[in-house]
Parts: C-alpha cells; structure tokens; sequence
C-alpha cells in the first residue's frame, strides 16, 4: 500500500473520531450529522467498489441494494408497533441477506451480458427495484415515510446520536478490514485477474462468473447494511436510494476516490460530502449551486488524474 | 512522507476547517426563521411568490419583531420530500432557527416536520396541510397558516352539487395532497363519480392518455387539483385535445393568480373555492395586496397570502413573549391565540393548530383592462372546521 | 376501440420522440463508442432554446429552426472541447465525465434561463384537433408524429444511399480499417456528434409545447434513450427506431391498461397497488428480457459493444 494514501485515510479516520467530542464541545450538531452521512456513503461506495473497481464490472444498480437495506428497517419498524422488530440483531443479518440475495440474482442474469449492455441491465434491475418500492404505498410509496422507531442493540439504540455516529465508524472500519482481507484473498485475486485478462481465467480452469456473482452478492450485502444504517440517519423511508442518479453518484464516489483501491470509496464520499458542504456555502453569495463547480471537477479527473484522488497521491500497488 | 501526500493533507485540513467556519454563526438575539419552499423547477414561481409575500411582511414590520432583528434563510425543497428533509435539518441543526415555515407540498412537509420539531423549532405550514398532521400524528410544536387539505376540495364538491351535476371524473396526482383533495371532494359531492384517476407524481405533465381516457368515458364535468404549473399543462392539453367545449372542467388549486396570465381565456366563468382572494376586503388584505401589486406589479397568489401570515403570525407570538425566544411553550400558547391579523380576516386555530375558516366561491373574470382576475362571490362553509380535527390527541409538548 | 387507438397514437407520438433522442445516442454510441449521459442535456438546451427563439422571433418555424441551429452549434463546440478526449476512454470514466457535463449544463441553463420552468404554447395554426379515423386528435401531436418519421425516413436515406452514410456505416464496423482507407476520422466524428445533437435538439423542440421545460427534463427522458438504444442495438438506427416505437406503445398502452387488466384478473386493494408499478416497470423489464435473451439487442451491428467497460 502507497504510504501517502494511508497517511490520508489515516488522517480522515482520526478527523472523524475527533468529531465527536468536538461536535459536542462545539455545540454544533450538524458536523456529527455530516461525517456520519460521509462514513455511510462511503460504507455503500466501498461494496460497490467490490463490483466497480476490483471486479472492472460496469454495475450502476447498487443504490437498489442501500434501498433493501433501509426498506428492511422502515416496514419492520412499522409493521410491529411495540418495536418488537426493531432490533438490530435481526435487522442487520435480514438486510444483508436480502440485499446479498437479491444482488446475486441480479448479478448472475446481468452477468450473461457485458460491456455497455452489463451497464445498462444492472441500472434497469435497479428501476425495477425502484419502481417496486414506489408501489408500496403502505410504507409510503412516492411520498416516504417517518420511520418512528430507530433499530437498536437491547438499550444502544442507532437514532441519530453521539452513539450512532460512533457505531457508523466502527462498521466503517470493519467493512474496509473485510475489503483488505478480501482483495488478497485468492477470491480477490480471481475477481482482478478476470478484470485484467478474462480469458486467461477461463483458460486456466476457473468459474469465472461464479466468482462474480459471488462478488455481487458481498457487495450488495455491504450495500444494504449501509442501507440500515441511512435508514436510522434519516429516519425517513423513501425510494429516494434505488433511484438511478443515486446509484450513479455511488459509482461517481468510487471513481472519484480511486476504483479498485482500498481507500478511494471513502475518498470519494468525504471528496463528495465535504465538498457539497463548503461549496454551498462559498457559492451563496452568488446564489450558485454547488454542481457548477463539481461538474467541471469530475471532468477534469477524467481527462487529467483517471486515477481518482488515491491515483492522485501516488500510483496505487494493488490498492 | 511524499510532497503528494502533504499536498493532500493540507487540502484536507483545508477542506475541513472550511466546514467548520461555515458553521460559525452570530447566534445574537435575533429571531432566525427558516422558509423552505420550491426555488427551482416548474413550481419555482409559487415558490417566488411566497418568497416574496414573506419579503413584504418582513417590510411591513420594519424587519423587526418585539425589537428583535430577523434573520430569514430561504430554502430550496426541489420539490422533493428527502430534500426538504435535508434543508430542514440544517436549518435547525447549522443554522438554528427557531421558526421553520414554508412547505408547499403535503409530502415534503410530512418528510420534514418531525425534523424540525426534534431540532427546536416550531413548523408553520403556509401551504401543505396533509390530514395526517391534522388528525392522528397532530403534534404541539406544528401549527398551520393554510388550510387542512380536503376542505377546499369539500366547498368545491358544493357547488358542484348545486348544479346538480353527476357523472363526474376525477383526477389527481398520487401523492399526500392529490389523496387528500380527492377524498375531501368525495366527502361532499352527492352525485356519482365514474372514475377516479390517480397521475404519477411530480413528473407526469403530458396528459395524452389521461385525456383519452376522458373522452371514451364521456362524463358530464370533470374535477381535478393539479396545482400551480400542472395546472397550467392540463388547461392547455385539454383545449388542445378539443375537449374544453365538450365536457365542462372543474378543479381546485389549480387556477391562481400566477397561472391566470397563461390559461385565462380558457377559464374565463369558471368558479372556484377559497378561503382568500386578493379582493377580499380587510383592511390587513388591503394593505398585503396593494403594497405587494407596488412592489412586484403583480397580483399575489393565495399561497402569498398564507406566506405572509406565516411572518406576522410569528410576529404576534414573538411579541406577547416579549422576544424570549428559549421559551418554546410559551411562543406556543401565544401562537394558539392567532392574535394577529390575518390578510383573510380574523380566525382561530382549532385544537389540532390548524385554522377554523370560512371559505368562499370565486369566479374567474375579464377585468376592465382586459386581464383575467378572481371575483368574490357567495360563502359556502363559516367557520368550518377540518373532518379531521376530532382524531387529534394533541399531547402534552415534549 | 376509438380509446385504443387513441392510446396507440399517443405511444406512436412518443415513440417518434424517443427515436429522435436514441437516434443521436445510439451513432455516437456505436461509432465513437462514447457513453454520452449528457445527451440529455442536448435535448434540455433545445428545448430552453425553442422556448427562447419562438418568444423573440414571434414565430415558431423561425424560433424552432434557430433552436436547432444553437444546438448544434452547442454540440460541435462541446465536441472539439471535452468530448473528444473520452472517445477512447473505459466506459466507467465516460460515465464519470459525462455526468460532470450533466451537472454542469443544468446550472448552465439555471443560470441563463432561470430557475423556473419555462412553458411554450403549439403555434395557433396548430393549437386545434385533426380527425384520423373518427378521432378528434390534437393537430399539434401529429405534426411531432410526422416531423419524428420524417427524420427517420431521412436518416435511413442518408444512411444508405449516401457517401456520408457509407463512410458512416465503414467507420462504425471498422474504424481503424476507415482511417486507413483515408476517411478522416476526426471529422466525421464530429459530424457524427452534430447530428446527433441536431436530433436531440428537434426532440427537445417539439417537446416543449407538451411539456414544462425545466432544469432536470433531459434526465427523465435520457435513461429511456438509453433503454431503446441497447434494446435495438448499439449503433443501429433502425434498431432505434423500432425500439423506440416499441418502448413508446409499450409505455403508454400498459400504463393506461395493465392496471385495469390487473384488477379484472385479482380485484383487490393489491391490483390497485401493483398496476401503476408493473407498468412502469414494464420497459425494464422489457430491456432485461432482450438483453437476457438477445445481449446484442434486436438489430446488433459490428459495432464495439463488447469492448470491455
């Protein structure tokens, strides 16, 4: 691993820790509420990052699986009343399973085609998936709805707080652990090989689209324990995740950050969530959105720096 | 340690210290009020409207409230319930203000007022009034300068009735408001109904199908609420598929003052409810509607006018309390007495915080000059109370 | 039956619309082998122009005709500025960059044309209904059912019977194999992308008078583009077409009957709720089931589909 990517992300992490106590001493509760979407966005980017980066497959459909995720919190909080399914003990390991589930069925259909048309099934899975959840109006359709109770270890509960926020980063943490082990192990290793050089896999003997499907299924399984977790965020259920542009912008946090590496995911969100936040703010006084400096931005990192921001700070060496 | 690395270190720490300034604010004495509307889009120009209505009230109190200056932060919601979420947040969270207003949509403010009740402040729809903040999930700290959703619906379903109409059709868009406005005008109208159609929501504006299905069914009158812009689009796609003279139209909230420039000659002898018009004759009307034409050459909607109650309903509360803004309870019960005067003429707010009104008909007219106006005409409901405020159990304030 | 084939010729009008944005899509997708997501943008800026030009021309031919023209001009100078250095790019970047241009051209357009949304009305001469077979249709509708099959006739045209259209087809099967017989590659793509935004652009005008045209519209319509684009084939007009007009009755005759079908069939609360989505649903699934049974789409052509993402 590149030293001045570590040196960055460890520099990330221990400005996220710090934030706690100095959003409590600051009296300023929004930057909790905006390192714990950052920390999230970059628990999905990082699944996703699986598919994307490692794998090399086009996937622009994993906003469906963060929608498995929250959609799992939000119809258990709101079919038992008492909060007799609201445990995270359950809640976790069933969206995860679902999220997991689904992906890999989507995966081993999208993964019969590739190129622009992988592209375009896993986005059409993803607005079926969407259009599914505006169907049910019973948990608010269109509209969304209020998620009136947050998931909860026995007492610890993950409404929005000083608790969740640490929770967030310790999955965070775990996830990234899981994603180191996982890229060096000999499935990480057949998923990169395949992406390099396909038929040099098939050639020596191994199920190539196995492993992919196997991939899928780790990735949508992390996608929808971040969809859990955004969930509890913002205590509000709507469709608003399955959405395509959410996807894209998921897949515009890898690429940002750095596909197929360890780090770039979580680059991409803090590049993505902290640059929203500051550049909302210096654009006000010419009533500017925000986009109008990113868009260019995201141009220029194609044309000039493909790498993303881990690429940036020095050629990755395998991530 | 490489020079790439530092670089990004620094750009980093950078980034972060930007955040962290942006949050500074002068907390101060002020009053800080929140207004989250739609500033972009096909609905931008209500959005502008209420903007501006809640400017003029701002004016007409000298941007001052019990001697307090007033800060106020407007929003963009984009038409969306996740987005209004977002901005409420930070409004209450960033920003800490201790008012949040605005709302045109039933679904944004069923997103974000719950968020802006936990972060402190208290909420004042000047537009949504979806029936579940009137009945079962009616809560202290929300208050509304509007109406609850199915009572303009229900007025309009009377004069249907007087004209003794049945066979009617029935469109909306599936959202909060579009179910609400629909099930108000069935709780009033006493002919049949043949259809009951439900548009996707908010994109749907080509009504080919719609229309189709319209003419194959042949009814006597059509009733829809398709507000602001959409209202605009189905006008004209009515004409335009040649139906205006073969059924006759009816809707609600869906001709105001802001699209009457475009679909006027079409509309010209429709009659519609309200409970506001810009020629209803009270003194604090008088004074809204002639300062607001000065100002801005137009004549204002009624969501203008619910924007610029909002201000000065904030303003009485401000006042009794002597400006102590900590003191949520009691900026509360002063709100609860509506001691202000409203541009609608005096009201009280019932138990569940939203108005007790009168509503009347209009009729859209060719002024003098030629411009198409809104004309008063006869009252349909005094003091009408919403069908929901008996489900309200309003709780004790958290 | 009259309300059917009303339906039918709603699904045909939007059909022709979509093969108009597809048509542009599905060249610059085959031949240069760009992702183009700002394509929706094209349709966006034509759109905003029409409304513009008609206001100060007082004419809706002359506006129209120079909403086209500013599009293409838009088109070429996006071109020989950004586009050109994502031709050989993985598709992944192309996504990232072309998304960039989305995000850009939207505030773009916030900026020059304001926040609100702009709305045009058919010219007067077109505001009234033409009888087709017993149904009072909405004369404006059928001028964009005939200017889109128009364009198409044209595009088949050129295509195959021209030398433009014969290099086109050349470059499109083989580009390197082009480059060495002389064409000049450079050139033509940039034609190419005229082209394309030149019916992206018509798609955008005659789509404004049924629509709002506001910030975020290329957006709704682009993933539909798309959809007809991989359907018919990567690179085929006549992929596009056919896709188009399939995915245009597909929409609009399942939305305006599969909810009622369902409810015939399972009556119920759950019909009610599961129409409206299966049949917006129902074009997905149409795309994943050619994909799944045909990858190459309807009408596969030689162009480079299969270069890895």
């Amino acid at each position: 691993m590149n030293r001045g990517v570590l040196l960055l992300a460890a520099a990330l992490f221990v400005l996220m820790v710090a934030a706690a106590p100095a959003a409590l001493l600051l009296g300023m509760p929004y930057l909790l509420s905006l390192f714990q979407k950052l920390a999230i966005l970059a628990i999905a980017a990082a699944g996703l990052n699986l598919v994307l980066g490692y794998a090399g497959l086009p996937a622009f459909g994993h906003g469906a699986f963060v929608g498995i995720g929250s959609y799992t919190v939000g119809i258990l909080a709101a079919e038992a009343a008492d909060g007799a399914l609201a445990s995270a003990w359950l809640q976790f390991p069933l969206a995860a399973l679902v999220a997991g589930l689904a992906a890999a069925l989507i995966g081993a259909i999208s993964l019969r085609t590739r190129g622009v048309a992988f592209l375009m099934i896993t986005l059409a899975f993803g607005q079926m998936l969407y259009f599914g959840a505006v169907a049910l109006e019973r948990y608010g359709g269109d509209d969304g709805m209020i998620i009136v109770r947050a998931s909860a270890f026995g007492d610890f509960t993950l409404a929005r707080g000083f608790g969740s926020y640490v929770f967030t980063l310790a999955v965070l943490a775990v996830v990234l652990l899981l994603m180191y082990r996982v890229t060096r192990s000999p499935f990480g290793f057949v998923l990169r090989g395949a992406a390099a050089n396909e038929r040099r896999m098939l050639a020596v003997g191994v199920a190539v689209p196995s492993y992919r499907v196997g991939a899928f299924a780790l990735s949508g399984a992390i996608c929808g324990v971040a969809g859990v977790l955004w969930a509890n965020y913002t205590a509000f259920l709507s469709p608003a995740p399955l959405a395509w542009t959410w996807s894209v912008q998921l897949a515009v946090m890898v690429l940002l950050g750095g596909a197929g590496t360890l780090f770039g995911p979580l680059f991409g969100a803090a590049a993505f969530v902290l640059l929203e936040e500051v550049l909302t703010g210096a654009l006000q006084p010419w009533r500017l959105d925000w986009h109008i400096v990113f868009g260019p931005l995201l141009l220029l990192v194609v044309l000039a720096a493909p790498g993303g921001i881990a690429g940036l700070l020095g050629r990755p060496q395998h991530g | 340690m490489n020079a790439r690395a530092l670089v990004g270190l620094v750009v980093l720490i950078a980034i972060v210290a930007a955040v962290i300034l942006n949050q500074l604010r002068d907390d101060g004495e002020g009053v800080r009020i929140g207004f989250v509307t739609t500033l972009t889009g096909g609905s931008a120009a209500i959005g502008q409207d209420m903007r501006d209505a809640f400017e003029l009230a701002l004016d007409h109190m000298g941007r001052t409230m019990a001697g307090r200056k007033v800060t106020v932060l407007y929003e963009d919601d984009a038409q969306n319930p996740d987005i209004g979420l977002q901005k409420t947040e930070r409004l209450v969270q960033r920003d800490g203000v201790q008012f949040v207003t605005g709302y045109i949509w039933s679904n944004v403010l069923l997103a974000s007022y719950r968020a802006g009740i936990a972060g402190g402040a208290i909420v004042i729809s000047a537009n949504a009034g979806p029936s579940e903040l009137a009945g079962a999930q009616c809560t202290p700290n929300f208050f509304s300068t509007s109406w609850q959703n199915d009572q303009t619906p229900m007025a309009m379903a009377e004069v249907l009735n007087k004209r003794n109409l049945s066979n009617v059709y029935v469109l909306a868009p599936n959202y909060a408001a579009g179910r609400n406005m629909v099930a108000g005008f069935k709780r009033s109208f006493r002919g049949t109904i043949v259809a009951e159609e439900y548009t996707q929501w908010p994109d749907h504006l080509d009504f080919a199908a719609e229309l189709a299905k319209i003419r194959a069914a042949n009814p006597s009158a059509v009733w829809f609420f398709f507000p602001g812009n959409y209202g605009t689009q189905f006008f004209k796609q009515y004409a335009q598929a040649g139906l205006l003279a073969q059924i006759p139209l009816y809707s609600t909230f869906s001709i105001d003052t802001l699209n009457l420039p475009q679909i006027g000659e079409m509309v010209v002898g429709s009659q519609l409810t309200q409970h506001w018009g810009a020629d209803l004759d009270v003194p604090a009307n008088r004074r809204f509607v002639d300062d607001f034409r000065k100002k801005h050459g137009r004549t204002p909607s009624f969501y203008a006018a619910q924007a610029y109650d909002s201000a000065v309903l904030i303003k009485s509360a401000v006042e009794a309390t002597r400006g102590n803004l900590q003191d949520r309870d009691a900026l509360r019960t002063a709100l609860e007495r509506a001691n202000f005067e409203s541009v609608r003429g005096a009201f009280r707010f019932g138990r569940n915080h939203f108005p007790v009104q009168s509503f009347y008909v209009w009729e859209v007219v060719r002024g003098a000059d030629g411009a198409y106006a809104l004309k008063l005409g006869d009252r349909v409901f005094t003091d009408h109370a919403d069908p929901y405020a008996g489900d309200c159990r309003m709780a004790a304030a958290p | 039956m009259t309300l059917f084939l009303e339906q039918v010729l709603n699904g045909l009008q939007f059909g022709v619309l979509l093969f108009l944005l597809s048509a542009g899509l599905t060249l610059v997708f085959g031949i240069m082998g760009l992702v183009n997501l700002a394509h929706g943008s094209l349709y966006m800026l034509g759109a905003y122009f029409a409304v513009t030009f008609v206001a100060w021309t007082e004419s809706f031919l002359l506006g129209s005709i120079a909403a086209l023209l500013s599009t293409v001009i838009v088109g070429i100078l996006l071109e020989r500025s950004v586009v050109r250095g994502l031709y050989d790019r993985p598709h992944l970047e192309q996504v990232l960059g072309t998304f960039g241009l989305i995000l850009f051209f939207n505030e773009l357009a916030r900026l020059a044309f304001g926040p609100a949304g702009l709305s045009l009305s058919p010219p007067p001469w077109l505001a009234g209904q033409i009888n087709v077979l017993g149904i009072p249709y909405p004369s404006y509708r059928l001028v964009v059912l005939v200017a889109g099959i128009l364009a198409a006739a044209a595009m088949y045209v050129m295509i195959a019977r021209t030398r433009a259209g014969m290099l086109l087809r050349a470059a499109a099967a083989n580009r390197g194999m082009a480059e060495a017989l002389g064409v000049n590659v450079r050139l033509l793509f940039l034609a190419v992308f005229a082209l394309g935004a030149a019916l992206s652009g018509l798609a955008g005008i005659l789509a404004a008078p049924l629509l709002t045209v506001r910030v975020g519209m290329g957006e709704e319509v682009l993933l539909l583009a798309f959809v007809v684009v991989v359907i018919g084939g990567i690179g085929s007009i006549r992929g596009a077409f056919v896709a188009a007009v399939l995915i245009g009755l597909i929409d609009t005759v399942g939305r305006a009957y599969l909810p009622g079908l369902l409810r015939a069939a399972f009556a119920g609360p759950v019909a009610d709720a599961v129409g409206p989505a299966l049949a917006s649903m129902l074009i997905y699934v149409a795309l994943a089931v050619v994909l799944v049974l045909r990858p190459r789409g309807l009408f596969p052509t030689a162009a480079r589909t299969d270069v890895a993402a």
